[in-house]
């Protein structure tokens, strides 16, 4: 079979069939499936705020999708993206919260994004050195690792983060300095007029994110040493690659990619932090990764997928009340199961295809 | 005394759930199948169970349904990790958000509560019962109290798990399948060469984890809250994962983990805002995390060590 189609059939084939699932599930509950997909489809896209909001959240998915794909190409499952987000949040709140009133954003908001890198780089570090010099799974303590940093910002938000006299489990609004310009506003700056969305710059810095990935992966020796311990950890040995500082480094990139969700979050949207304000982002960027088989030009067509879901599934749940945001997480699930577990489902049969024609 | 009581009562309530989790991951592991959907089985139980419990008003037929949603969802498992040989950890990461999605999905358009199902009534659910002569014996002192007061007045789903523990410690050490199950979860080629179907014992073991997690999650609605709740596993799922991990995958060790996390948890509860003596007030997440910290710790070896069944996670490829 080419690869052409396999990079492309398999995919849209695992997609349709999870689609299908979907429509038959979405039937069974009495909805018209047909009528829900255009719903959707013109809540994502159907218009300029909608588009706004999609990429805002296909922000998100691109920077936890490309965490958990550096983590793939070295061998590893990461699934402690979220964590890794949270912890990344408390990193800029620390950081916002003691310098907004005295620093400019110049220096304010890069002093945030390195404080999300190193807080999640940090949460990521631990568990790929206890995989990498003690040998615990790294799958194992990553779960472990998210419910850790679950209860630790639950205290840390309760009990000394929280705005005073509030009953929410918030912080104080952050100060201005430290909002990363929206793209409607930097568009206004120019003279263009756009609906107001959270999409801001860190999107841009995804598309960043993404060329710098694929030149790191494929085109820099740091890139080889991952994908050779990701093939294959003996053969890498063998070949002199420092295997466990390649797992080390992994996991830490992957950890501070996954931070850049949370500076999207809270410096371009909520100016916040509450005890949700991940909200599974880290969990939706293996689905994301799986899709887009760990290539970022894979990942930013499953981010915006995963984002257009996420933003017309709101807007659907405003005209169709039974079909809420759980429906959507029941479609990450099946991407999951099928673009993951069972990437290679419809393979032999697609390959009789494509065999048949070469015959003739 | 009538808090220690009370505190013990409370910890076999909740490592009941824990520990049929566990013992249906350790069936799962022990046949060299990674089970991390034991959270998503359990939820998918808790809601069929609930939602059948409430349709049929018998707490039996909704222990049938939970089993039978659970089982489905492990034979998905199955399918991926035996017959399809793909990864096992994705697809137990599948189930989980599957059975997250689905079943506030389901629960909002059959019953119209937000994802949640009605409350049971007394006849849907399973009551405590009161073993026998136990309040005769209230008065005896010691037996009698631990008798009446903590091993009497569970639900039978408490009995039920306190027979399955021997059951299946029998079984995993004693019978012919548990001498399979753990050669099939050590060696798999060499069971194989000595003409044993990996693929069958495998399939065997996760029906076994199947209907264990189904019984867990009916435990939870149909006894402990009387309805299903969205995302009412809350973590228990990963929580007897831990449990297994640290008894190294033995059945009684894995129970008395269980049991140890459930004793941290019901203590939780009642250590809130108390002053302890020499470290003041405990935050109660500082209890929560415990369980997930002593596993981390255990499988880095820093504190004993845990040593997976070899051949775990990697699917049996038969060599031509």
């Amino acid at each position: 079979m080419p690869r052409w189609a396999q990079l492309t059939v398999l995919p849209a084939l695992n997609l349709l069939a999870a689609l299908l699932v979907t429509g038959f599930v979405t039937w069974m509950i009495g909805e018209d499936p047909w009528e829900c997909l255009q719903l959707l489809v013109s809540g994502a896209f159907g218009s300029g705020e909608g588009i706004g909001y999609t990429l805002f959240y296909t922000t998100g998915f691109i920077f936890t999708g490309l965490a958990v794909a550096t983590a793939f190409h070295a061998g590893l499952f990461n699934i402690g993206g979220e964590g890794q987000a949270y912890l990344a949040g408390l990193g800029v709140t620390l950081v916002v919260l003691a310098f907004d009133h005295t620093l400019p954003p110049i220096v304010l908001v890069p002093l945030c994004i390195l404080a999300a890198m190193g807080f999640g780089a940090a949460w990521a570090f631990i568990p790929g050195w206890l995989q990498a010099r003690r040998g615990s799974h790294i799958v194992v303590t990553t779960i472990m690792f998210n419910f850790i940093a679950y209860s630790l910002m639950l205290y840390l938000i309760g009990h000394h983060l929280i705005e005073a006299g509030s009953q929410n489990p918030t912080t104080r609004e952050f100060g201005q300095a430290s909002w990363i310009p929206a793209i409607h506003q930097v568009a206004a700056g120019m003279g263009i007029s756009l609906p107001s969305t959270p999409l801001n710059l860190t999107f841009v810095m995804a598309l960043l994110a993404c060329g710098l990935f694929y030149l790191l992966v494929w085109h820099s020796r740091w890139g080889f040493q991952l994908r050779t311990v990701g093939v294959n950890e003996s053969a890498a040995r063998y070949a002199g690659i420092n295997v466990s500082k390649t797992i080390i480094l992994a996991m830490c990139v992957s950890g501070a990619l996954s931070g850049f969700a949370a500076i999207n979050e809270l410096l371009g949207s909520t100016h916040r932090m509450n005890v949700s304000f991940t909200n599974g982002v880290g969990f939706v960027g293996i689905a994301v990764a799986l899709m887009g088989r760990n290539h970022p030009v894979g990942i930013i067509l499953s981010a915006l997928l995963f984002g257009g879901l996420t933003q017309g599934g709101l807007e659907l749940s405003f005209e169709k009340p039974v079909i809420t945001r759980e429906m959507i997480i029941f479609i990450q699930g099946l991407i999951i199961l099928f673009c993951g577990a069972l990437e290679n489902l419809f393979e032999p049969f697609i390959a009789g295809l494509f065999k048949r024609k070469e015959d003739k | 005394m009538e808090q220690l009581f009370s505190l013990l009562d409370s910890t076999i309530r909740v490592a009941t759930p824990l520990v049929l989790a566990a013992l249906a991951g350790m069936f799962s592991e022990r046949s060299g199948v990674v089970d991390i959907g034991l959270e998503g089985k359990m939820l998918v139980a808790a809601f069929a169970a609930a939602a059948a419990a409430f349709v049929t008003h018998s707490p039996w037929l909704g222990l049938l349904a939970g089993i039978m949603a659970s089982v489905s969802l492990a034979m998905v498992h199955a399918f991926v990790s035996v017959t399809y040989n793909g990864n096992q950890l994705i697809s137990g990461m599948a189930i989980n958000t599957i059975a997250s999605g689905i079943t506030p999905v389901l629960g909002l358009a059959w019953f119209q509560q937000g994802g949640n199902t009605p409350q049971l009534d007394d006849d849907s659910r399973f009551h405590d019962i009161s073993l026998p002569f136990a309040d005769a014996l209230s008065n005896v002192p010691v037996i009698g109290h631990l008798y009446s007061k903590l091993l009497s007045g569970h639900s039978i789903l408490v009995y039920l798990t306190i027979l399955i523990i021997p059951v299946v410690s029998w079984v995993v050490y004693r019978s012919r399948f548990g001498l399979r199950l753990r050669a099939v979860g050590e060696n798999p080629h060499a069971a194989d060469t000595a003409g044993v179907s990996v693929a069958r014992v495998r399939y065997i073991a996760l029906f076994w984890g199947g209907v264990l997690c189904g019984v867990a999650g009916t435990f939870l609605s149909v006894y402990q809250t009387g309805s299903f709740i969205k995302e009412m596993t809350a973590g228990k799922g990963f929580l007897a994962l831990a449990a297994l991990i640290f008894g190294k995958w033995r059945p009684l060790p894995a129970v008395l983990g269980c049991l140890l996390f459930a004793f941290a948890d019901a203590s939780q509860i009642r250590l809130e805002g108390v002053d302890l003596p020499i470290v003041g007030q405990i935050p109660s997440q500082a209890i929560q995390v415990i369980p997930y910290v002593l596993t981390v710790l255990l499988l880095a070896g820093f504190v004993g060590r845990a040593v997976a069944p070899k051949a775990i996670g990697v699917p049996f490829v038969k060599s031509r």
